[in-house]
């Protein structure tokens, strides 16, 4: 769209899904920010900065969002402004610390792009604050990323948060073990991510299964709540449910009674290998936040490391803080 | 009593079915049946609305769950929301319609290369002739879709329907099926965890025959 130029007019347009920020608003922001970054300090991770214009092809290898915004440089290469922070950091890694001891740790405070419809606590460049713990494997890794997380949140006056905590490839395993081909179970896969349980349960119907075994694979996604919830999943899911039990195990009690199990947590971003995670707030309908293992993405980037790491929306944890406080 | 949940009700045609459904769940809800001016029930946690608009309380969580059509969630592909059961009722059928006799979508593709669609459901349609490879120009509509074909502003029609009698009243003729729409139980992603136990309560109780 061409914007009609007006010497006279005051009112100058800024892109769909962006927006200003000013000082009354900066200030709570800060306030955000800077308990945040005073726990992830204390906590031992390095804050860093990237370029948020990276090559196209080095977002491409991490396997993260598809970038929204492209641009051509001066030698005709293409540039993607970033969608996330954990491919660039996994980029930093390999690239500045190719031979350092692990294991590292790292935060960030950094605005992404994504090409998605603006709405409240969504908008096309957003804040996100969070840290990449890098060669810590589960579930020591995960249950420091939790800790961190918690006190983080607390840190900030959220008072009624819970973490969903469940296996990225928990459901993939599970559809294996019943002998659904692999073609097959990504059409359930999708269902699973799109959270559709509807399609979910029409494409098992059209599976030869048993109906029992039908019956599980449409129930054990729907399994969620506190740890007794994971008496029910046996058989081929125990593995990983036994996973997150070792995590859960290791978590102090405040960080510990924040958790959900959830056995249908699919988080859509395509590097998550092992347990992922949510931050849910009641005043707030939308996640503020979430994260995960991603074991196989340093490798991609030449530099096999275990890894582990999340993000928080500043701008939703800041509505979640504000309808709190309404609410009290 | 209420069920702890804040639940999206929507009125128009799926509204009786919708009542009858909470009815066996044990709710009151005789009041919504007899005022119709009335949009908030507190007392039983409904708050009734378009059909259209469940999806948007439900995904920013003004409602914890929501009744709406598979229509209305195909039409809103972009919402974050978790879709949980097929009621089953309120079944109409998505539909490609032209007037009787030769097929004049045809004949428009054939000569002019693009066909000329009237809907109320953009995306639909717009999705639906994509993925058949079909070049359609779509014209969004807000009242009668039926008229559009006989007036000579569209070739073709995607619409809704139940019976197909208005089709037949206008001398139109079903070419083709999109799909199935039933009415179906979505939920908001951060209900759907931090209040998991009455939401499958009341699954299990909308499951039951």
């Amino acid at each position: 769209m061409t914007r009609h130029l007006d010497a006279r007019t005051t009112i100058h347009p800024i892109p769909s899904g962006t927006r200003d920020v000013l000082p009354d608003e900066m200030r709570e922001l800060r306030d955000i920010t800077e308990a945040v970054r005073g726990v992830f300090e204390l906590d031992g991770y390095g804050e860093v900065w990237t370029p948020a214009l990276e090559y196209e092809t080095v977002l491409g290898r991490g396997g993260g969002a598809p970038p929204a915004y492209r641009v051509f440089d001066d030698h005709g290469e293409v540039l993607a402004l970033r969608t996330d922070m954990t491919v660039p950091i996994a980029r930093l890694v390999a690239t500045r610390y190719p031979t350092a001891e692990p294991p590292l740790r790292f935060c960030y405070f950094a605005h992404v792009y994504r090409g998605v419809r603006p709405h409240r606590g969504q908008n096309r460049e957003f804040l996100q604050a969070g840290i990449e713990l890098v060669g810590s494997p589960a579930p020591d890794g995960t249950a420091e990323a939790l800790s961190v997380l918690c006190h983080a949140l607390t840190a900030t006056g959220l008072r009624g948060y819970r973490i969903g905590l469940g296996d990225a490839s928990l459901y993939r395993t599970l559809l294996r073990s019943y002998g659904v081909e692999d073609a097959v179970g990504d059409r359930l896969v999708l269902a699973l991510v799109a959270r559709d349980f509807v399609a979910l349960e029409s494409e098992l119907a059209r599976l030869e299964l048993d109906d029992a075994d039908a019956q599980q694979l449409l129930r054990v996604p729907q399994i969620r709540g506190g740890p007794d919830v994971l008496n029910d999943a046996q058989g081929p899911v125990a593995e990983a449910v036994a996973g997150l039990r070792r995590v859960h195990g290791l978590l102090a009690p405040e960080v510990a009674d924040r958790v959900i199990f959830d056995l249908g947590l699919a988080r859509d971003l395509g590097y998550y290998t092992g347990a992922v995670f949510e931050v849910y707030d009641p005043a707030l309908g939308a996640p503020l936040g979430g994260g995960g293992r991603y074991d196989d993405l340093l490798g991609r980037f030449g530099r096999p490391l275990p890894a582990v790491g999340f993000a928080l929306g500043i701008d939703r944890l800041h509505i979640a803080l504000a309808g709190e406080e309404s609410q009290t | 009593m209420s069920l702890g949940l804040t639940i999206a009700v929507p009125r128009g045609a799926l509204l009786k079915d919708t009542l009858d459904r909470l009815d066996a769940l044990g709710l009151d809800t005789s009041e919504i049946r007899t005022n119709d001016r009335k949009l908030l029930f507190g007392d039983i946690g409904v708050v009734t609305m378009r059909p259209s608009d469940v999806p948007t309380y439900v995904e920013a969580g003004a409602a914890d769950v929501g009744i709406t059509g598979k229509d209305v969630l195909t039409e809103q592909p972009e919402r974050d929301i978790y879709e949980l059961l097929d009621l089953g009722f309120g079944r109409c059928r998505m539909i490609f319609a032209t007037v009787d006799g030769p097929d004049p979508s045809a004949e428009a593709l054939r000569r002019l290369g693009v066909m000329r669609v009237a809907t109320k459901y953009y995306k639909t349609a717009a999705a639906y002739f994509e993925q058949t490879g079909r070049q359609a120009e779509i014209v969004e509509v807000k009242g009668s879709v039926e008229l559009a074909p006989l007036t000579g502003l569209v070739e073709a029609i995607v619409d809704l329907t139940a019976t197909g009698t208005t089709l037949r009243e206008n001398n139109l003729v079903i070419r083709e099926e999109l799909f199935v729409s039933t009415a179906r139980l979505i939920a908001n992603p951060v209900s759907h965890k931090l209040k998991a136990a009455a939401i499958d309560a009341m699954l299990e109780k909308l499951r039951a025959p």
